[in-house]
């Protein structure tokens, strides 16, 4: 028979061993950055000329989302530009970065990384603090609404004001893209000018056999977020909108006008306006079907106006959602594509002068339109590229215009807190497919998560 | 001379206390490097999760100290709460139906074990244990999309009016995660019965035989009652696989829609991750690790062989 341990000795070890073990370790979180480490003391205020890469060797560690070709199509432009410097780009799906984002940044800090939602690494001092830059290289200048939403106030609250920790690479812009060849089949030769008269597209659509709305909604990224925020938007204006994702005190989407929006979505979904198996459909499989002709519409945003180009030539449209009323005023999410500098990267001057290039350059502005498909940052003055008119790239450009022109930006929903996407709107949103949540119930839902979320943080 | 019976086994003279103690030194130098592993990967990390458990943190910046707060939380926070409910459901999934097909094939096969047909339903059988978790995952939600395999052959069976895309729908996204849990875990079940089934005294069923057992008979008093021990193991794996599930679900449903297919091991990541909540997630581990504890034990205890 083998040797036992009795087992009041190998308890009282085991006790031991775990104590000495947890005793070892401090509250966790208590090295965790301090306010001091990014002090505004490290940025060039005080320096006259603008930070550069200068002309030894150097290489820039970037961390850029997969399936997005633009930033690395820039970065490869800019070493043959600037040949002293190379790049060491690390890429992860935008879900793996939302959740590597703290760590990485204080671990292993990138020189430049794609950003999810920011007010959280600003709180926790994560993120280098833009102002210097943006004196030193006039970006303060630009127009205010192109930087707004990548303005934080002290902490990280709220959004929308306070200092630049943040730049867009572009910022991009979500409306209707519809396939022009199934709209001559329902006698449909121009987009929609009113919420009605999209109704009544809609139920043709339906009524002659077309599926009148690819979109996506299934695991953990709620699509139908997209169409919500656009009928939002035709419902009330943006303002209230960007202050409840800003986080500004006291800010609700629990609000008459946005209720309307859920109440007309709900409507949509049962008259049957979507698939059937929307809730199981993902993104990919989304611009498969939509590209394949299997819908009429697609709410999607002009990240994609480059690949519909080409893989839909000459049969895609593209709207903003139509107002409410007739001549109404117009709004859409629309938001930059955000890139940060780590508190502590190690070439932070490079990788600001690259943001800057990446705004002001003429090829880059080309590679920035052709590529990425969206509206490049910069001076309101700044080189647009020429786009051929008969493009989906031209219509998203031209639309991006109107925006402008009504004040109608609004950011995503669903960036209103690190998780608020994951676990509030989609699920909530695939209970109203399901018939399991009413309209008035999902914005209190949203609304509970929403005060939970930034209370515990 | 009369001795007490069972005097020379329980009055053994104890070795001197020196020696005793160098042989215990010996034999804690050999346990030390495996010890140090054992508490470096394993303990370290259960006792850091507890510690964690008792903060509100956010991962990176200060904590606080809330006690067992978050434990509270575990359980009056239906979000989380439903999750454990869903892990349970699943057990049924994993664990009964691989169990008991599993029996059923392993019988099935034993009787054909010469003909080349047991070779390939082995082979088969046994397949998913080789291929990824997440690439099973793939492949099945694939064939359960609203177009994928599984709905054409229902189709092609005139059973239209039952097609629907099964990941995504309310009322079948559990059973249907749950399935692909119960195709991966068939055959490890399966190839585990069907060794101890290959250990069982053939002088057994022909005893039974003479006695004028049938084949049900047999079955249930000499096969089942033989692979006691098995069964044990094959039950304790599979309400382990049920309970701690992360990477089917993550890959085919990733916890919708609604919250219907969210279970402890995805809740743990998104509140680390995506909530940024460390506390609240360590606490649902701890109460998860308890949770498989309170359920593997039993199964152990009451397999145990009753010849003790």
């Amino acid at each position: 028979m083998a040797r036992r341990v009795r087992s009041g000795q190998a308890g009282a070890a085991l006790v031991i061993a775990m104590g000495t073990l947890a005793a070892a370790c401090a509250a966790p979180g208590s090295n965790s950055p301090q306010p001091a480490a990014t002090s505004t003391s490290s940025q060039p205020t005080s320096q006259s000329a603008a930070p550069t890469c200068g002309t030894a060797p150097i290489t820039m560690n970037g961390y850029f989302e997969t399936g997005f070709p633009l930033p690395k199509a820039l970065t490869t432009e800019f070493s043959k530009q600037h040949p002293n410097v190379t790049w060491n780009i690390r890429e992860d799906q935008f879900a793996v970065i939302t959740q590597n984002a703290p760590r990485v940044l204080a671990d292993n800090p990138p020189d430049l990384m794609r950003l999810p939602q920011v007010s959280e690494l600003v709180k926790d001092n994560l993120l280098k603090n833009l102002d210097g830059y943006a004196q030193a290289f006039g970006w303060d200048k630009w127009p205010a609404s192109q930087l707004e939403q990548l303005r934080l106030g002290p902490g990280g609250r709220p959004r929308g004001e306070g200092s630049l920790y943040a730049l867009g690479l572009n910022f991009s812009m979500t409306g209707v893209f519809y396939n022009k060849k199934l709209a001559a089949q329902i006698g449909m030769s121009t987009p929609p000018a009113t919420l009605a008269e999209l109704d009544a597209a809609l139920a043709k659509a339906k009524d002659a056999g077309i599926t009148p709305i690819v979109q996506f909604n299934g695991g953990a990224t709620g699509g139908l977020a997209f169409p919500l925020q656009n009928l939002m938007a035709s419902y009330g204006p943006p303002g209230p909108i960007n202050d409840w994702i800003f986080q500004k005190p006291g800010a609700t989407i629990d609000t008459p006008s946005n209720l309307q929006a859920v109440q007309h979505l709900d409507r949509w979904v049962k008259a049957g306006y979507f698939q059937k198996d929307v809730n199981a459909v993902d993104y990919a499989t989304m611009m498969s079907r939509f590209i394949d002709g299997q819908g009429l519409f697609m709410f999607n945003g002009d990240w994609e106006s480059g690949n519909l180009d080409k893989q839909m030539a000459g049969n895609v449209g593209f709207s903003l959602m139509p107002p409410a009323q007739q001549g109404g005023k117009q709004a859409a999410m629309s938001a930059p594509l955000t890139f940060g500098i780590a508190a502590n990267a190690k070439n932070a001057d490079c990788a600001a002068f690259f943001l800057n290039w990446v705004a002001t350059d003429q090829k880059a502005r080309d590679v920035g339109v052709e590529v990425g498909g969206s509206h490049p940052m910069g001076p309101a003055d700044a080189y647009m590229p020429k786009v051929s008119s008969d493009t989906v790239t031209a219509s998203t450009l031209a639309a991006g215009a109107d925006i402008a022109k009504d004040n109608g930006a609004m950011d995503f929903i669903a960036n209103a807190t690190g998780a608020i996407y994951a676990k509030s709107w989609t699920p909530n949103l695939q209970k109203l497919v399901g018939g399991q949540q009413t309209p008035q119930e999902l914005l209190k839902a949203v609304q509970a998560d929403y005060a939970g979320q930034i209370e515990g943080n | 001379m009369a001795r007490p019976v069972g005097a020379r086994s329980t009055h053994r003279r104890p070795p001197p206390t020196k020696l005793r103690g160098t042989r215990g030194l010996i034999g804690w130098l050999f346990v030390v490097p495996a010890l140090a592993f054992y508490a470096v990967f394993v303990l370290r990390p259960i006792a850091l999760t507890f510690q964690y458990s008792l903060y509100k943190w956010d991962g990176i910046g200060p904590s606080t100290w809330v006690g067992p707060a978050n434990y509270g939380k575990v359980f009056t926070d239906p979000d989380l709460f439903d999750s454990l409910i869903n892990a349970f459901q699943l057990i049924v999934f994993f664990s009964a139906i691989p169990v008991v097909l599993g029996l059923a094939i392993a019988a099935t096969i034993r009787r054909i074990a010469a003909s080349r047909l047991a070779l390939v339903a082995r082979t088969v059988l046994f397949l998913p244990q080789v291929i990824p978790l997440v690439a099973a995952g793939i492949a099945w939600s694939w064939l359960l999309a609203s177009t994928g395999v599984i709905n054409q052959f229902l189709s092609l069976l005139g059973l239209g009016t039952v097609t629907r895309a099964w990941l995504g729908d309310f009322s079948t996204a559990l059973p249907a995660v749950g399935m692909i849990g119960a195709w991966v875990l068939l055959g490890l079940c399966t190839l585990l019965l069907l060794a101890g089934m290959s250990k069982i005294d053939p002088a057994l069923y022909e005893a039974a035989r003479l006695d004028g057992a049938g084949a049900w008979r047999e079955f249930i008093s000499i096969t089942v009652l033989s692979l006691r021990q098995e069964i044990a193991v094959c039950v304790t794996v599979t309400v382990i696989a049920a309970l701690a599930s992360f990477d089917i679900v993550y890959i085919s449903t990733q916890g919708g829609p609604g919250n219907t297919t969210m279970v402890p091991g995805l809740q743990i990541y998104y509140l680390a991750f995506s909530e940024r909540e460390i506390g609240t997630a360590s606490a649902l581990a701890v109460v998860l690790m308890f949770l498989v504890i309170a359920c593997a034990l039993p199964i152990q205890w009451f397999t145990k062989d009753g010849n003790r």
